[in-house]
């Protein structure tokens, strides 16, 4: 039974399904998972609508071979995701490295329950926001996205895909239980308003190709297996033939690829919002579910006189140095908001070079945070 | 009046509770649909997950206002819709002063002396007589539309009737009925008293 990919309409509908269709909507079209709440509705979704599109859905036997398998078939040439929370992130840390080194496109959705370990299962924290920038071993650079929303999981998913193709890279989706979870009005728009980006293709000789050599903005073209290039895909240490070749000058060069790519084109990749940012004396940093909880904390604060403002982190790795530097500049001080004991408030810290006091609001997750914790926080600290 | 008791007034939170299997998280689905899609208005819901979902106690919280929900959990409900006495017990404290308290009359037994505005409907009874006891909650829901100003008749039948399972479109549409009706006989009722009263004194 085929339905159309993007169904075009307004619906009541949870952060889960909304990622799920907004995938759908990217061009997805192929999901390896496992269940594990509070991401499991994502994979039902996609159970039940790949089969629709002509795609393909596969449960595997756990979280290591549901990546290998979103970077096999995006190796085949088709769009994949995989979505999953805290302990199955942990179990795809070394083949997202793999997608990384490989430099393979595919989408990778974290809904972060309380952990560490199996932590609270049925309840949101985002305590995973360090593991996804430094989960897998060596170094590297990544994408991850936070939406605060089940609408803004559908553009973010789309937003995903399209970053993952451009810079060749999985990129990662760091929602919560909550968002997941709760049901709020998402209106789906029509398929000719989306727009969507594939990886770069290769052109010329099929034999001469070279599978890593970086085109003018930094990303290799790709094609897909079995289209007769000669294809050598390793988590070696390669060079642009994709053969292995264990010395310092290929890891230099290699390195250099895998990570420039993301540095130089950081204007492209970063997204941020603000909320009353421009005349703002106190500064909360906050993103997903939190930052709701920092909106209304503003919208209360200003009623008490209070001049704080919002910048909310949409794209968190690449992390925004720029825009907390400036602001460092200018502000009386920041507070982060994040249901953690201080990850992101830490870059905060970093970026601000110690110019203005920081203070977090954080928790160790289980719940969202209360807009009158964070009033209490701007009332007492400055 | 200032905007923000104006907004204030606008923005309504409910809890509907009871027992796993009774139907409150669908009831919850349908009223949040109704607002967001029927009154174009912004809702969120967020429900009970987990075991107690499927016996135990459980809630679904729903919001609904003219402006963005930033928050999207209730603490203290404006109306607070009770299917079981556990669900009553429980969160009966939490509602907001003046606050409206919706209670199926034979599954809760309300604290005596309760000052709040009290609505009671024997609606598992009802969905028992029209039978099927899994109606319940849209008896419920038909009663609470007709009591509260908070949602119109069109948008949550049209809500219901894209909710429920297919084939039981009428089956629900009836029980939304029975409990509306029941809801607009319960106000006239009140209002004959409210007058009855109003003439006695002068």
């Amino acid at each position: 039974m085929t339905k159309p990919a993007v169904l075009t309409g307004e619906y009541f509908m949870t952060g889960d399904v909304a990622c799920a269709e907004g995938a759908l909507a990217a061009g997805c079209r192929f999901f390896g998972g496992y269940p594990i709440t509070p991401a499991t509705e994502i994979a039902e979704r996609m159970a039940i609508r790949l089969p629709q599109v002509e795609g393909c859905f596969i449960q595997m036997e756990d979280e290591i071979g549901a990546m290998a398998a979103i970077l096999g078939s995006s190796w085949a040439g088709v769009k994949s995701m995989t979505a999953t929370s805290g302990p199955g992130f942990s179990l795809m840390m070394e083949n997202i490295g793999l997608g990384i080194c490989t430099e393979t496109p595919c989408v990778v959705v974290n809904v972060q329950r309380g952990g560490p370990s199996t932590g609270l299962p049925t309840q949101g924290a985002q305590g995973d926001m360090m593991q996804a920038r430094w989960g897998s071993h060596g170094h590297y650079e990544i994408i991850a996205l936070a939406p605060s929303s089940p609408q803004e999981i559908f553009y973010l998913t789309i937003t995903a895909f399209n970053l993952s193709e451009k810079y060749r890279l999985p990129v990662l989706i760091m929602t919560d239980e909550i968002i997941g979870h709760m049901s709020e009005k998402v209106i789906i728009p029509e398929a000719k308003s989306i727009k969507l980006a594939s990886r770069p293709r290769p052109k010329g000789r099929k034999d001469r190709f070279k599978p890593f050599a970086p085109g003018p903005n930094g990303v290799a073209p790709m094609p897909a297996a079995g289209e007769g290039y000669n294809l050598h895909i390793t988590g070696l240490t390669h060079d642009e033939k994709g053969y292995p070749v264990m010395d310092v000058e290929t890891q230099t060069e290699m390195m250099a690829r895998i990570t420039e790519k993301i540095q130089k084109n950081l204007d492209d990749i970063i997204q941020t919002d603000s909320y009353l940012l421009d005349d703002a004396e106190i500064v909360i940093v906050s993103y997903g579910v939190s930052a709701r909880t920092s909106m209304a904390a503003v919208a209360e604060a200003r009623k008490l006189g209070i001049k704080a403002g919002l910048l909310r982190l949409v794209t968190i790795w690449p992390f925004p140095e720029d825009q907390i530097r400036k602001l460092a500049d200018r502000v009386k001080g920041f507070v982060t908001v994040e249901i953690n004991l201080g990850q992101i408030h830490r870059e905060v810290e970093r970026c601000a070079g110690g110019k203005v006091p920081i203070f977090l609001v954080g928790h160790s997750g289980g719940t969202i945070i209360h807009p009158d914790e964070v009033v209490k926080m701007l009332k007492e600290a400055f | 009046m200032t905007d923000s008791q104006n907004y204030k007034q606008r923005k309504k939170e409910i809890i509907i509770t009871g027992f796993g299997g009774q139907g409150i998280i669908l009831a919850g689905i349908i009223l949040g649909k109704a607002a967001a899609i029927g009154e174009h208005m912004e809702s969120t819901l967020v429900q009970s997950y987990g075991p107690e979902s499927r016996g135990g106690s459980c809630n679904a919280q729903v919001v609904i206002s003219d402006e963005i929900i930033h928050y999207p959990y209730v603490n203290q409900p404006d109306i607070l819709v009770c299917m079981s006495q556990s669900g009553y017990d429980k969160l009966i404290k939490q509602m907001k002063q003046r606050g409206t308290l919706i209670i199926d009359k034979d599954l809760v037994r309300p604290s005596p002396g309760l000052k709040d505005d009290l609505f009671s409907i024997p609606a598992t009874r009802m969905a028992e007589e029209l039978g099927r006891v899994m109606i319940a909650n849209i008896v419920m829901l038909g009663f609470f539309t007709a009591v509260t100003d908070v949602i119109s008749m069109n948008s949550i039948q049209k809500a219901i009737v894209e909710s429920v399972p297919k084939g039981t479109e009428e089956l629900n549409s009836n029980a939304f009925k029975k409990g509306h009706d029941y809801g607009l006989a319960t106000l006239k009722g009140r209002q004959k008293k409210a007058t009855g009263q109003a003439g006695a004194i002068s």
